[in-house]
């Protein structure tokens, strides 16, 4: 029953195709764009929400 | 540059963080009462308004959208304004966005247990407060992109990515999932039929679980885990990785909720492999947050707030590779519409969401009021018993739903079920219902000791309404310098992060929706399948309204299994007619499908009226009050006219007959009754109710019959 659901869409078949290239590049670009990037720029991104001030009137539990 | 003094809002953090801890007691008592309903059907209570088919979704609506969703917003509002070192852009739209949400909480309280449902599965509310819910969560959008553009740090942490997916993803899924055609103030009919109806629910089931339930407590996770373990996050390259990854590969997979169901094969199979696609960025995420932690283990040891991140990181990590392993055809041959997809999701919601949620309030209240939190011992307590309380709640079920399968598959060497009757397997997984139920009574007690010992907190410390703080202003122009401009380029320009992140998950969608809607015309139409009468149409609404479809499937799936015990297995053309489509996705009781001529109309008269006195042991609820109320005619034109709006081919002038028609079908029930001497009045609801159960399955038997005489030579 279902192919003839499939057969009755034009190039049904470039779906799932067309679907995993556009995610292949996407998640290359992503690589690139990920692993290209300034580490410094990294680090002071990662330091970000320790340095966000949001807790200078917490009173410290003692250690 | 000059200093900047401004402060942070605590107060609507504050706010929020009451409605959390409110509602979370509020839906997991609903939980544990429907989970009591289960093996005790006397709590159900003989009551309309407390049948489990109207406290389940009371439940899930509660937790998801009053619970999660009150505590996501509190975590947003939190840290968003930490990140960006702004206030949020306006008082006035954070209390819009806190008093119009409860508003919707309050609205869904009162109109779901009064059943007014839309029969989809967490979307059940109806069309006004879906509008409301559009209009909120634009005030909350409006909110965030402001607070965005009036910043004062130029780039947006990874956190904030999250919470801008979840803001634009959220909406997209909102609205096309509620497309709907009103009859009455609280009756709707879903603008979809059957199998696209079930495609873009479960498009958007999947996908809410993806954007409410994850992605904005990654964004939490990002944030409030390297604060709590005072050290940053593990990785932050792979936070990007696995934020684009994710939002990309999750909005694909919905369509693995319907497997083996008439969604055509290719759409199951792109579920399928975007499903297990997703277990590289979960578990990446998982990793990230895991690995935070490294070297600080030993605090993980006394401190409450880490042991709750820490249990729920690692749910998170189960869950998700729990999902795909489920969405693998042969393993959802066995799981789907059993208990193990009620464990599944309660790892998820006890597990990660839940405990989250219990870890971020141990942080956030005591700052918030300047003081130690009051008894880390208290916490410590809630901790073991959530835990405990997971377990007490997970194991159970996941044998429940492999007995279950067991059961409903076994063959005698002769070739037949061995346990023809439903009602025994039902009978089965009593007990373990039963462990259930005390997993989930210890998982509230301990949020009832959260709720004391927060509560003794605040009274200990002075709350800060306002928290100062002070930046610098942004520089107007900004400079890209070497090295990484790429990166910036995109984290400093919200608009074109929004847009990117939408079209990330539009392509998703589109590629999944555009064919299904392409084969509208396509669906192999079943000429006998006709739409309903306009008593059945009465009856199918009561159907719905009374929440039938939270244990009762209308989807029977084509293994030899399932024919034996039901009948032909369901076609795709069979639902053309069907607004909402009603599979359902859970096997409490039988599927229904090819209900048609199995019981006469009094069996089903008795049985609605003491399901107990006519099967022996069942747990079914009693509907004493559909022998009470009657159905309102006056509606049958209006629902007749909605319907043909949306593309069902009633003639035209059909409706000034209608009710003619619905009198003279109720008057052969009533009669057929009659002669079994009950003495029913024709308009009453159960009359309508037998109408469509009767009806079900029907018209595929019509078609056999019309086949088999073409077939024969004259």
């Amino acid at each position: 029953m279902y192919k003839n659901v499939l057969q009755n869409i034009d190039n049904i078949a470039i779906w799932p195709v067309v679907s995993f290239v556009i995610f292949f590049l996407f998640f290359l670009c992503l690589l690139w764009w990920v692993f290209t990037s300034d580490k410094k720029f990294i680090d002071t991104m990662k330091q970000m929400p320790l340095n966000d001030g949001g807790t200078k009137t917490f009173v410290k539990q003692p250690n | 540059m000059e200093l900047e003094k401004f402060s942070y809002d605590n107060k609507v953090v504050k706010a929020f963080i009451i409605a959390t801890v409110t509602f979370g007691l509020v839906g997991m008592s609903v939980g544990l009462l429907a989970a009591i309903q289960l093996f005790y059907p006397i709590f159900n209570f003989d009551l309309q308004y407390t049948t489990f088919g109207r406290i389940r979704p009371l439940h899930t609506n509660a937790i998801i959208f009053a619970f999660v969703g009150n505590a996501m917003f509190a975590g947003v509002y939190y840290s968003t304004q930490r990140l960006l070192k702004a206030r949020m852009f306006s008082d006035a739209l954070s209390w819009i966005h806190f008093w119009g949400w409860q508003l919707i909480i309050l609205a869904a309280a009162i109109t779901l247990p009064l059943g007014f449902t839309s029969g989809k599965e967490y979307a059940e509310l109806e069309w006004p407060i879906d509008i409301a819910i559009t209009l909120i969560w634009v005030v909350f959008a409006w909110n965030m992109i402001g607070t965005i553009l009036t910043r004062r740090e130029r780039h947006m942490y990874v956190a904030i990515w999250f919470y801008i997916a979840t803001l634009v993803t959220v909406a997209v899924l909102h609205i096309v999932n509620s497309f709907e055609i009103p009859v009455t103030l609280f009756k709707s009919y879903s603008w979809y039929a059957g199998v696209q109806d079930a495609l873009v629910q479960w498009w958007y089931g999947h996908n809410a679980v993806a954007f409410f339930l994850t992605t904005p407590f990654l964004g939490l996770m990002y944030y409030f885990l390297p604060k709590a373990a005072n050290r940053p996050v593990y990785s932050y390259r792979l936070s990007i990785i696995h934020f684009w990854s994710l939002i990309f590969i999750y909005i694909w997979a919905g369509p693995h909720h319907l497997l083996y169901t008439s969604l055509p094969d290719w759409a199951q199979s792109l579920g399928v492999v975007f499903s297990i696609m997703l277990i590289a960025p979960s578990w990446g995420g998982m990793l990230n947050g895991l690995m935070t932690l490294r070297g600080a283990w030993d605090k993980v040891r006394e401190e409450p707030v880490l042991k709750f991140m820490v249990v729920a990181v690692t749910a998170y990590g189960m869950a998700t590779l729990e999902g795909p392993l489920l969405s693998l055809k042969n393993v959802n041959a066995i799981a789907h519409f059993t208990d193990w997809i009620i464990a599944h999701v309660h790892v998820g919601g006890l597990g990660w969401n839940g405990f989250l949620i219990f870890g971020i309030l141990y942080w956030m209240v005591p700052r918030m009021w300047a003081t130690k939190l009051y008894s880390t011992q208290l916490a410590n307590i809630h901790f073991w018993l959530g835990t405990l309380g997971i377990i007490f709640y997970a194991l159970p079920m996941y044998v429940s739903g492999v007995v279950q399968s067991l059961m409903w598959k076994e063959f005698s060497p002769e070739g037949f079920l061995v346990y023809k009757n439903f009602l025994e397997t039902t009978v089965q997984v009593l007990p373990l219902h039963m462990l259930r139920a005390i997993g989930g009574g210890l998982y509230l007690i301990g949020a009832i000791l959260m709720t004391y010992n927060l509560i003794k907190t605040a009274y200990a410390g002075s709350f800060i309404a306002n928290e100062q703080a002070e930046a610098a202003p942004l520089a107007k122009a900004y400079s890209v310098t070497s090295g990484g401009w790429h990166h910036r380029l995109l984290e400093h320009k919200p608009i074109l992060f929004t847009v990117l992140a939408l079209v990330a998950i539009l392509i998703g969608g589109i590629m999944e929706m555009v064919p299904t809607f392409l084969i509208k015309s396509n669906i192999p139409t079943i000429s006998s399948v006709k739409p309903y009468t306009s008593l059945e149409l009465h009856g199918r609404d009561i159907y719905i309204r009374e929440g039938c479809v939270n244990c009762h499937s209308q989807m029977i799936r084509p293994f030899r299994s399932e024919t034996e015990r039901y009948g032909e297995y369901s076609k795709a053309g069979e639902y053309v007619y069907d607004h909402p489509f009603l599979w359902g996705s859970k096997r409490t009781g039988p599927d229904l499908h090819r209900l048609n001529g199995k019981y006469s109309n009094t069996w089903h008269y008795n049985h609605m009226l003491a399901p107990d006195a006519v099967s022996t042991g069942s747990i079914m609820p009693a509907y004493p009050w559909l022998f009470e109320q009657s159905i309102d005619k006056s509606l049958t034109s209006g629902k007749i006219r909605a319907l043909r709006t949306v593309g069902v081919p009633y003639e035209d002038g059909y409706e000034s007959q209608a009710n003619d028609d619905l009198d003279k079908q109720a008057a052969e029930i009533v009669a057929s009754l009659k002669a079994d001497e009950i003495e029913v009045m024709p308009e009453t609801e159960i009359v309508a109710l037998i109408a469509y159960l009767q009806r079900l399955g029907k018209d595929i038997k019509a078609e056999k019959v019309a086949s088999s005489e073409l077939k024969t030579p004259n």
